[in-house]
């Protein structure tokens, strides 16, 4: 049905698709399984008639096409979820589908409409009531949406991007039968993912991308997890690490009803509760959006608690100046690198004593001792293999990885006694991810806490001592990710807790 | 074929460095046709310029005297665009210094030379520090646009001055010319070489001096450049923005303020209405200019020390307007922006 051949796209300075090929037939659910920066995005993108390829053709039916805009790819029976949803809260579920419908007259039957789209709706078995204001759904509902939207347009070809990463793992199920169900429609289906758990669940045929290019295609049947992971790696080394378990119950850190505010006056931490014990790994799920930002940023200073306290090794911190002082002792690894982490027009050995540029290692009363700080870039440099090209380059530079490693080395430079970790192996190849889990897994034996936060259960069940599940912005409960199971915690993130604090 | 513009990976140093210079050429060029609009042979012309600001020891010693206020107003400016804190009041808090140093001049009685001096310095840095301090309080308090609120304080300050050379502070024996009564000799700079040459250009320099020093080798410089290039990193490094927003706006304005306190002590021995022919602004092009650098600050206000002299002189002999001077300056931040996207970015032609 869906030709694609030899597809090449640059951008100024990169090559986000080399040569890319595979095909999509008619009723068959195909992942396209590549690593954070593999080209996936951009693939689609082209697909989409959002980029122009530089080179290479796009057969759709056998027929050669140039797609212009978004819009014409739409026309053509093209359409895509996005990660990010582009619907207006403020109007109801019927009036958003409605608006990304054509051949709507001005002067239209409403319930003749509604009852199209509500047919739909019950044919998949949908929870969905169309008056309901969209700001007011869960981010899996609105998901259901821009499905929806896609569907009443009878598109025939559905690309899904990464559509799970905001579903607790119920929906993802509830989303992998509607998937099913349209396939046996004869609908095609492009999945994006890198969650092999679901590629293996769901895939007709996987293709496999790596560096912009189009490694394999493997049907079910031929593909294992093992054989996929090492298509998608290829020769990148792994970092090997060992967790210990870390049995200490000294707490080092009480978050007790605290609870955040935001600028539109909503709790972002709404009465949240926590403890960390000296040398753990906690983990925090969620669905993304549920407060954890929120939380990493009260921890580090760069929010206030609107109520609650937090106390350190029993001592009140919440708005003391003893905050200021022991904010410094919390490392930190942010979310968005470049945004937060580097001073990106200076040089590697700025940016490596950011956090502690007044210690007196590192100046002589007012001076800055320039000495004392290229020595402790060599230093770390060395330790944390920075290719952090000649002297002097500009941190911007540097790779994503290796500025990744930049804030690291920083970060963990002081021996902190927490560390507060927010998505920190997002957007990274498997290789650096790994280089991450390795230096947490470390720390902890050396006696460091660590607050994890991530969106990947696989990565959580891997790492925690403990895992805490938040839901809106509450603490729902803590689970032993030896005992659990993936449903447990799917179901606590969704806001159920049936055996409320077991592992605490 | 089409045009396509792509980020360059890494700008080339070369390139980087002689972007000003070639901007500066490629606006005398331009600048050429609006001389030949006006019936003036611009190679005379700009031989002329040169000649008259570097030709002799009084063409030079006055393009060193045009050349002091631009220093200390370009420094005050660039250390604050270093922190991408956008000052464009240097004018306003000029006045203001000049207004202080004024002050202490007329009403203090102090006798010693000095302390004459020292008092001056420290009411001109007062003044031009706390001119800008209020803009720098209400960005950090309160997000106020800082460029809006410096621009604006410019024309107050301006004014201001105007009503007290018009009002309390007009010379009795003045013949009612807007300017005060003129300074003892207490409270005026030491001459050099029998030119109008005065201490002020040394002040000048050393203040460059100290500012590099303070930018490029203390704590608080390393804190206003990892300010500069990213606020929210800052932050999470514990930085306290805030108080650097005020503290190098007060201090940019403070230094602003020694260039006013220079021209009233060195030059003008008195406040008068229209003390500076815009040097506050030209400072927002040397600053730019210099890339933000003290020590090029230094350099490029030479630079424009010369064409300030040589336009003087260009309007002695063509009757040329002053405008042409500034519509030169113009033309080179024109060509000097473009220059910079240039350097971030390369244009290609590609076959389809």
């Amino acid at each position: 049905m869906l030709q694609i051949e030899n597809i090449r796209k640059t951008f100024p300075g990169v090559v986000a698709l080399d040569a890319v090929s595979f095909s999509v037939k008619e009723g068959e659910i195909h992942t396209l399984l590549g690593e954070n920066g593999a080209g996936k995005s951009t693939l689609m993108n082209v697909l989409t008639g959002l980029y122009h390829p530089d080179r290479g053709s796009i057969r759709l039916a056998g027929e050669e096409v140039h797609f212009t805009s978004p819009r014409d790819s739409l026309s053509r029976g093209i359409g895509m979820v996005h990660q990010h949803f582009m619907l207006v809260p403020a109007h109801s579920v019927f009036e958003n589908i409605l608006l990304a419908l054509d051949g709507v007259p001005n002067f239209f039957k409403r319930r003749e409409w509604k009852a199209k789209i509500q047919a739909l709706i019950d044919e998949f078995q949908l929870d969905l009531d169309l008056d309901t204001p969209v700001w007011k759904l869960s981010i899996g509902a609105q998901q259901w949406i821009e499905l929806i939207k896609l569907l009443m347009r009878d598109c025939r070809l559905l690309i899904l991007d990464e559509p799970t990463a905001v579903l607790t793992p119920q929906e993802a199920n509830r989303l992998f039968d509607v998937l099913r169900r349209l396939k046996e429609q004869g609908k095609s289906i492009i999945f994006i993912s890198h969650k092999m758990r679901e590629v293996m669940a769901i895939s007709d045929r996987v293709t496999i991308l790596k560096k912009g290019r189009s490694i394999d295609t493997l049907a079910r049947g031929e593909f294992d997890e093992a054989r996929l992971a090492s298509l998608m790696i290829g020769h990148d080394r792994i970092p090997e690490w060992q967790k210990n378990l870390q049995m200490s119950d000294e707490i080092v850190l009480t978050i007790d009803n605290l609870s955040v505010r935001n600028d539109r006056g909503l709790a972002d931490l709404d009465k949240f509760n926590l403890t960390l014990k000296k040398g753990e790994i906690l983990g925090i799920a969620g669905v993304a959006g549920n407060g954890q930002k929120a939380l990493a940023e009260v921890l580090t200073g760069l929010r206030n608690a609107t109520q609650g306290r937090i106390l350190a090794r029993g001592e009140d911190i919440t708005n003391s100046n003893a905050r200021r002082s022991y904010i410094a002792g919390i490392a930190h690894i942010p979310e968005d690198l470049k945004a937060i982490g580097i001073a990106p027009d200076m040089s590697v050995d700025e940016n490596l004593i950011m956090k502690s540029f007044k210690n007196g290692a590192f100046r002589t009363w007012i001076f800055q001792d320039k000495r004392a700080i290229r020595r402790n870039a060599e230093e770390k440099i060395e330790q944390f293999a920075i290719k952090s090209g000649p002297d002097g380059t500009p941190v911007r530079y540097l790779s994503g990885g290796n500025i990744q490693k930049v804030i690291i080395a920083r970060e963990l430079s002081e021996e902190p006694s927490v560390l507060v970790a927010l998505y920190p192996t997002r957007g990274l190849d498997i290789g650096s991810a790994e280089y991450v889990h390795k230096v947490i897994a470390d720390g902890a034996d050396q006696g460091m806490s660590t607050i994890l936060i991530a969106e990947d259960l696989d990565e959580l069940l891997k790492l925690s001592d403990r895992i805490a599940v938040m839901f809106r912005g509450r603490l729902i409960g803590y689970a032993d990710p030896r005992s659990t199971t993936r449903e447990e915690i799917g179901l606590m993130m969704s806001g159920e807790n049936r055996n409320a604090g077991s592992a605490a | 074929m089409k045009l396509v513009i792509e980020r360059r990976e890494i700008s080339s140093r070369l390139f980087r460095f002689s972007a000003p210079l070639v901007s500066i050429a490629v606006a005398l060029f331009v600048a050429g046709f609006l001389l030949l609009a006006g019936d003036i042979n611009p190679l005379a012309a700009y031989q002329e310029i040169i000649v008259e600001s570097l030709g002799s020891r009084y063409g030079l010693s006055e393009t060193l005297v045009k050349t002091t206020p631009l220093i200390f107003a370009g420094l005050g400016v660039s250390l604050a665009f270093r922190m991408q804190i956008w000052n464009i009041g240097a004018e306003g808090q000029l006045y203001m210094g000049a207004m202080g140093a004024t002050w202490v001049a007329l009403f203090s009685g102090i006798q010693n030379h000095w302390l004459m001096l020292t008092a001056m310095f420290l009411a001109a840095f007062m003044c031009g520090g706390v001119w800008a301090g209020v803009a720098g309080f209400l960005r950090a308090r309160w997000q106020v646009n800082e460029v809006i609120v410096t621009l604006l304080m410019n024309y107050i300050a301006i004014l201001w001055i105007d009503y007290l050379v018009y009002g309390p502070w007009k010379d009795p024996r003045g013949f009612n010319f807007p300017y005060t009564a003129v300074f003892a000799d207490t409270a005026r700079f030491a001459e050099y070489f029998n030119t109008r040459l005065h201490s002020g250009f040394f002040l000048a320099l050393a203040c460059a001096l100290i500012l590099f020093l303070f930018i490029e080798r203390t704590i608080w410089g390393y804190e206003i450049k990892v300010i500069g290039s990213n606020p929210k990193a800052a932050q999470y490094a514990g930085m306290q923005t805030g108080m650097a927003i005020f503290g190098v706006l007060f201090l940019s304005g403070a230094i602003a303020g020694l260039a006013g306190f220079s021209e009233v002590a060195g030059l003008q021995h008195r406040l008068q209405h229209g003390i500076s022919p815009g040097y506050g602004y030209t400072a927002i092009i040397i600053a730019w200019l210099a890339k933000r650098s003290a020590i090029g600050v230094v350099i490029v206000s030479f630079l424009l020390g010369v064409l300030f002299v040589g336009g003087e002189s260009l309007q002695l002999t063509w009757q040329l307007p002053v405008a042409f001077v500034y519509a030169f300056q113009g033309l080179i931040l024109f060509f000097l922006l473009a220059s910079d996207f240039f350097i971030i970015y390369r244009p290609r032609l590609i076959r389809r």
